[in-house]
């Protein structure tokens, strides 16, 4: 089991039953005694709309990444369907960087199902499903687990505690896809497809799962829910800035001192997460680059870190705050590396379904290997930029703009290192053992 | 084909968890779970989960090919998977990987002659903060050194 | 006319329906934006992203397959935004691509190349290493080349929502994603090609055509599926004289998109190694080639021998040979041999319905209404197998317009997956079971009711009975075999009628009466093969028969006139529903004639007067002579459907039920003609039985 040590600058909501050491999560009773389920008792005596009301009240935006309000997105289900309505948890935790989902379901698994049922509670849901990635069968266990507890207290079921309201819950195995990340693409796979996203309109909140309404909620998102209802939106947005409410979790991860999953308010200084909470870099070396939120985000120089770290300071730096992975790059990191690592991920996560992401991504992986052995023209740096701009806003999906976003970011505020990788005349000389381009 | 009672009462129960008729959803996890059972997904895997769930062979083809935890192909008694994503390469995780690679003399997917190992070099694991992380079957091994990995390996081998 | 909303396209101010996509109402105003997983009536994808165009007040380009018209919509197609995304998705494109252009099939008349020469770039950028995929063969009829594939996804979706057959899927992802079939590593499916047609690029390949010729090598011509009674319009591609392909990239017929194994692959019995190219005539009792001359004066001796001596013939005729050759052939034996005995091989009474509709317009369905219908009937077939256009359309309706299909089968049919209700009745049963329908048909507007060879004589009038009593619009397919079975009854092929259904006097023998009896002096059997199944009775007949092949009925022959196929001769036929539609000759087989030409050939050598013998002509007769044959010329001279007014009173006589029977094709059989083609016995013996019992 995974936990870092908590660090005196953190503000915990979402963490505020972790123990220290690392006790058997699956406890109820210990879970009801610091308030368990009491959000969603109090959900129960609001109205659907109220408890919209509130979390719209406390800004909660979504923390898979996209940042989307969430009270909004509950509002868009179409409650007035016939049709049943299904919450679905985004457990498939995998964007490069980020480690904290699996953080909250080992840790408090009891809170994600006091979210779904709040969830359940405004949208009329009664049924739901935590897609957990296939890699995390911990996780799924222990959710396997306290989902049995829950049932077993009457947290779950039919008539949940005496209320009327029927939720039931169980976990749903995923088998290897980022894109299955993807709310869309995460409804295909939910219903025993392939993970290619869907053709939107109509969204998840009219045509979800199994052709219902359904809302999909990252793991986090929910997580913070119940503390929403029990202290009010009010007080949850004053956690954080205006819009941006609330506290969130950031891993650390790269070269840093002190790595690890931390929770601070939305819009917490980057320069100082990184240098108090974090440490600082490793090895008493310079910081180089941040990539503030998983690797899909635009990166950051040394001297662009000194900002809030929050949704809309993130994106008027030319970044994204995310998933909430902050990957910390010291100065002997070689970004032509980095990108190429990434790119190759990008390519080999690409569902493949439209052409400028399949092949732009196979394509950008191509060149930027060749660049990083050597054997890289000085033609080729532009054209990563190029490629990147011709993915970026003209894929099916956000998986393109995912990967173009970092190639834009990184060649042009990196270009001299990929500059020193090529040849300077343009001269093609390919590195020693370099496969040769043309095989005949 | 019958799969041990533990398994079967999970795949009874899960087979419920999806509204009627749309019991296709449960063909993911149905596949990696009798996959762990059996070691791969055979034919005859293919076949019971075609009948089980009332599907069509390409059905089943489309989701094979697209998951990668999903594998025809016989793997190691153990799959050691080691990963080389942004936050494990910058802290040694392709320096793991090349290790891994020496350590059982087999290349990526490939299996040792003993058929006590098989390595594959993946994606994101999400274990970035305890960077470099490496995945044995469903175990996961934090800041993983290459001499931690070799005892690792002496461990599992002896282990059997 | 819906809510209608304005938008201007290119600064073009258009008017389209709410809900019309943006490509459709550019098209409409001959303003094309390029796609390639865009296509009319399938499921909408989104994923080549060609089709991006510039939205006002929309940051980013957006896709013109997917969006919506909206009031005051500005798009643009035309700007250098629009231009460079597309160069640059074609780049994308061809970066996997092989660019083998010179050796594809699809050179000359691929969308890719069209795209690249329009759209694309001079030169690539791209100096990187192509990933590659081996060519697959996956059944007889198609192999898959998935270097080539550019994933539109039109193949999945043509056999999932067309056919309903889903074969077809996706699997692996990202470059390495590919087609998928339906077992793994080969397909089991219609094997209709239609996947082939579809596909924009060199892909999918035929396997009768891959690797043959140029495109441009060949002349095309578009006519009659010779098979079912569905009355395809197929395009050979002919050269010299050979056909290399079939296909419908026309679409121009009834069948618009849709056409099935037999009309694109089982055109090869036209160069059969087994097909008769000299007549043949018995010596010492042994069949052996003979000059036309020889065989045809031989023949015309023995006819005016019998005739004179006022011995007796049977005339047997063909449903597979034109209205022209049909016509002309009732009126040899009945005016020029002065015999009554003339009948075909009947596969639907349709003369029962004829008189049953009685009194009523227009109550006869043309194959364009199954997808116009409110709701569909189907009765003791089972049709995908026996009737695939009509399958097809039904399909279609049901996909676009939400129309309901009833089903009453013997055993389960394909219908059933999408049908209101099927139920399960064996014959005899099916008419009383449609009062379990009553409720439910009478609920549309229009039902369309199509009924197999179980319902037949007596039950045929308490069908329509029923259809009147719902108290809608009900029309009515009778469900028959081959491409001419509906001709030939039209045409006076029976005992009982003469063209038209006009009365017949002297009512002669039917086709098992003429076999059974002992005393026939001359057996003519032009294009048919009853000996197949039944004896002939009279063992010193003197036989002769028109066919393609030595059949079964050939070889009992004593003169053997090689005849020409539908795909070698010009004419009309009439198909299933009574629309008559034009063939055009295109293949041309060394020594033989067509059975119109022998005919007249024949009447010349007895020195009848049966008027001149040209398919023109013929028509021309028939048309003036024949009762609901006056149909408008420019509709069928030009390649279209006339539909045949129906006969509208009761009718003198109706034929016993016992004579009608279908021969209950699959999707790889075709009487006597499926024997002979290699691709659709290739088909029955690839693995699976999914459609093959």
């Amino acid at each position: 089991m995974l936990l870092n040590q908590p660090h005196p600058l953190e503000t915990r909501v979402l963490t505020r039953r972790f123990e220290y050491p690392q006790q058997d999560p699956i406890r109820i009773d210990e879970f009801l005694s610091k308030q368990g389920y009491e959000g969603f008792r109090k959900s129960l005596q609001l109205s659907p709309d109220e408890v919209i009301e509130e979390v719209k009240k406390s800004s909660l935006r979504g923390r898979g990444g996209a940042g989307f309000p969430t009270g909004l997105k509950w509002s868009f289900v179409d409650r007035k369907s016939s049709k049943p309505k299904y919450v679905v948890v985004n457990a498939d935790e995998g964007e490069p960087g980020t480690c904290k989902d699996r953080i909250l379901m080992e840790h408090d698994p009891h809170r994600l199902i006091e979210g779904c049922l709040i969830c359940a509670r405004a949208i009329g849901a009664e049924r739901g499903w935590v897609y957990i990635r296939g890699e995390y069968r911990l996780h799924i266990d222990i959710l396997d687990r306290a989902i049995e507890q829950a049932y077993e207290r009457g947290f779950l079921g039919e008539n949940i505690q005496g209320s009327g309201m029927t939720f039931h819950l169980s976990t749903h195995t995923g088998a290897g896809s980022y894109e299955c990340g993807e709310e869309s693409a995460l409804l295909e796979s939910l219903e025993g497809k392939r993970g290619n996203p869907r053709l939107k309109p109509p969204f998840p909140a009219s045509v979800g799962a199994f052709q219902c309404p359904t809302t999909v909620n990252n793991v986090e998102t929910f997580c913070a829910v119940p503390d929403i209802l029990l202290n009010g939106g009010d007080w949850y947005h004053a956690l954080g800035t205006p819009k941006n409410g609330g506290t969130r979790l950031v891993c650390l991860s790269g070269h840093i001192n002190n790595p690890g999953v931390y929770e601070v308010p939305l819009g917490f200084n980057l320069k100082r997460l990184i240098e108090e909470i974090g440490g600082g870099v490793w090895k008493g070396r310079k910081l180089k680059a941040v990539i503030p939120g998983g690797s899909s985000s635009p990166v950051l120089t040394a001297d662009e870190i000194d900002i809030p770290a929050d949704y809309d300071s993130l994106a008027k730096a030319g970044s994204m705050l995310g998933s909430g992975a902050t990957i910390v790059c010291d100065e002997t990191t070689d970004m032509v590396k980095l990108l190429a690592r990434v790119m190759k991920f990008y390519a080999h996560e690409s569902c493949g379904w439209c052409i400028p992401c399949r092949e732009g991504t196979a394509w950008l992986s191509k060149i930027l290997a060749r660049i990083d052995e050597g054997a890289g023209l000085t033609r080729d740096i532009d054209m990563v930029d190029q490629l990147a701009q011709s993915m970026f806003g003209r894929t099916f999906c956000a998986l393109g703009d995912a990967a173009a976003m970092p190639a834009m970011s990184i060649v042009r505020k990196f270009r001299h290192e990929f500059e020193a990788k090529t040849g300077s005349a343009g001269v093609f000389v390919p590195a020693p053992g370099t496969q040769p381009l043309v095989v005949l | 084909m019958t799969f041990s009672p533990e398994l079967e009462a999970r795949f009874e129960k899960m087979i419920g968890n999806y509204p009627p008729g749309r019991q296709k959803g449960a063909l993911i996890p149905m596949l990696l779970y009798a996959q762990d059972e059996v070691g791969r997904v055979t034919d005859e895997l293919i076949d019971e989960v075609m009948d089980r769930l009332k599907l069509k062979r390409v059905e089943v083809e489309e989701v094979l090919g697209y998951y990668t935890m999903l594998h025809r192909e016989k793997r190691g008694r153990h799959h050691v998977q080691v990963c080389t994503n942004v936050s494990c390469m910058l802290t040694g995780g392709e320096e793991l990987w090349e290790h891994a690679c020496r350590k059982l003399g087999v290349g990526n997917k490939q299996t040792t002659g003993d058929g006590d190992f098989s390595i594959e070099e993946v994606e994101c694991i999400g274990a970035c903060s305890w960077a470099p992380a490496v995945l044995v079957d469903y175990d996961f091994h934090f800041n993983v050194t290459p001499e931690k990995l070799d005892a690792l390996i002496e461990s599992l081998r002896t282990k059997q | 006319m819906a809510d209608l909303v304005t938008l201007t396209i290119d600064g073009k101010q258009t008017a389209a329906e709410k809900g019309t996509l943006v490509i459709e109402a550019a098209r409409k105003i001959g303003i094309e934006i390029p796609a390639f997983c865009y296509y009319e009536g399938y499921s909408l994808q989104a994923a080549c992203r060609m089709c991006l165009v510039e939205v006002e007040k929309m940051p980013k380009l957006q896709p013109g397959c997917t969006l919506p018209v909206a009031e005051g919509m500005v798009v643009q197609t035309d700007t250098p935004k629009v231009a460079e995304a597309r160069k640059t998705t074609l780049e994308f494109l061809l970066t996997n691509h092989p660019l083998d252009c010179p050796v594809c099939d699809k050179g000359g008349e691929c969308e890719l190349q069209d795209m690249v020469f329009r759209y694309g770039a001079g030169e690539s950028r791209f100096t990187e290493i192509k990933h590659h995929g081996n060519e697959k063969q996956w059944s007889p009829m198609v192999y898959y080349d998935p270097a080539r594939c550019i994933l539109c996804y039109r193949c999945i979706r043509v056999c999932d929502e067309g056919l309903g057959v889903g074969a077809l899927g996706l699997t692996y992802r990202g470059v390495h994603a590919e087609i998928t079939p339906s077992h793994g590593d080969h397909l089991e499916c219609d094997e209709c090609g239609m996947c082939i047609d579809i596909c924009p690029v060199g892909a999918l390949t035929s396997g009768s055509y891959r690797y043959k010729s140029r495109p441009w090598e060949m002349n095309h011509t578009g006519t009659i599926c010779t098979h079912c009674s569905n009355g395809c319009k197929t395009t050979l591609s002919i050269r010299n004289g050979e056909i290399l392909r079939a296909n419908n990239r026309d679409q121009s017929g009834i069948n618009g998109e849709f056409l099935c194994a037999k009309g694109r692959f089982g055109y090869d019995f036209v160069h059969s190694g087994e097909r008769l190219q000299a007549p043949l005539v018995r010596k010492d009792g042994n069949l052996v080639e003979a000059s036309w001359s020889e065989a045809l004066s031989l023949v015309a001796r023995k006819f005016a021998e019998v005739k004179q001596r006022g011995g007796k013939f049977g005339v047997i005729g063909s449903t597979r040979t034109t209205n022209e050759e049909n016509y002309y052939l009732q009126k040899f034996a009945r005016q020029g041999l002065g015999t009554a005995n003339i009948d075909h091989h009947r596969s639907g009474d349709i003369a029962s319905l004829l008189d049953a509709l009685a009194g009523k317009l227009e109550a006869l369905a043309p194959v364009g209404d199954l997808y116009t219908t409110k709701a569909a009937l189907v009765i003791g077939t089972d049709l995908s197998q026996q009737h695939p256009l009509l399958a097809f359309q039904l399909r279609a309706n049901h996909r676009h317009h939400g129309s309901s299909t009833y089903v009453v089968t013997r055993g389960p049919v394909r219908e059933d997956d999408y049908a209101a209700r099927s139920l399960r009745a064996g014959a005899g049963k099916q008419i009383e079971a449609l009062e379990q329908l009553r409720g439910d048909l009478s609920k549309h507007a229009s039902v369309v009711i199509l009924f197999g060879d179980s319902v037949k004589g007596a039950d045929v009038a308490k069908l329509v009975a029923f259809g009147d009593s719902l108290g809608v619009d009900v029309r009515y397919v009778c469900l028959m075999d081959y491409s001419n079975s509906r001709g030939a009854s039209d045409m006076g092929l029976t005992p009982e009628f003469g063209p038209g259904y006009a009365a017949a006097e002297p009512r002669g023998m039917t086709l098992p009466e003429m076999l059974g009896a002992n005393d026939l002096d001359v057996l003519w059997v032009a294009g048919a093969n009853p000996l197949e199944s039944l004896e002939l009775s009279s063992t010193g007949a003197f036989v002769v028969v028109q066919d393609l092949f030595l059949t079964e009925t050939a070889r009992r022959a004593d003169v053997v006139l090689p005849a020409a196929s539908a795909y070698e001769k010009s004419g009309t036929v009439t198909n299933v529903c009574g629309e008559v539609q034009r063939l055009k000759s295109g293949a041309r087989v060394m020594g033989v004639k067509t059975d119109l030409d022998i005919m007249g050939l024949l009447s010349k050598e007895m020195g009848l007067d049966l008027g001149i013998w040209t398919p023109e002509k013929v028509f021309e007769e028939i048309r003036r002579t024949v009762r609901g044959y006056d149909v408008q010329l420019p509709i069928v001279v030009t390649g279209g459907a006339a539909p045949t007014q129906p006969v509208n009173g009761r009718l003198p006589v109706l034929p016993a039920p016992d004579l009608i029977r279908s021969s209950e094709d699959t999707l790889f059989s075709s009487g006597s003609l499926g024997r002979y083609s290699k691709m659709l016995n290739a088909a029955m013996e690839a693995p699976g039985k999914l459609y093959k019992e």
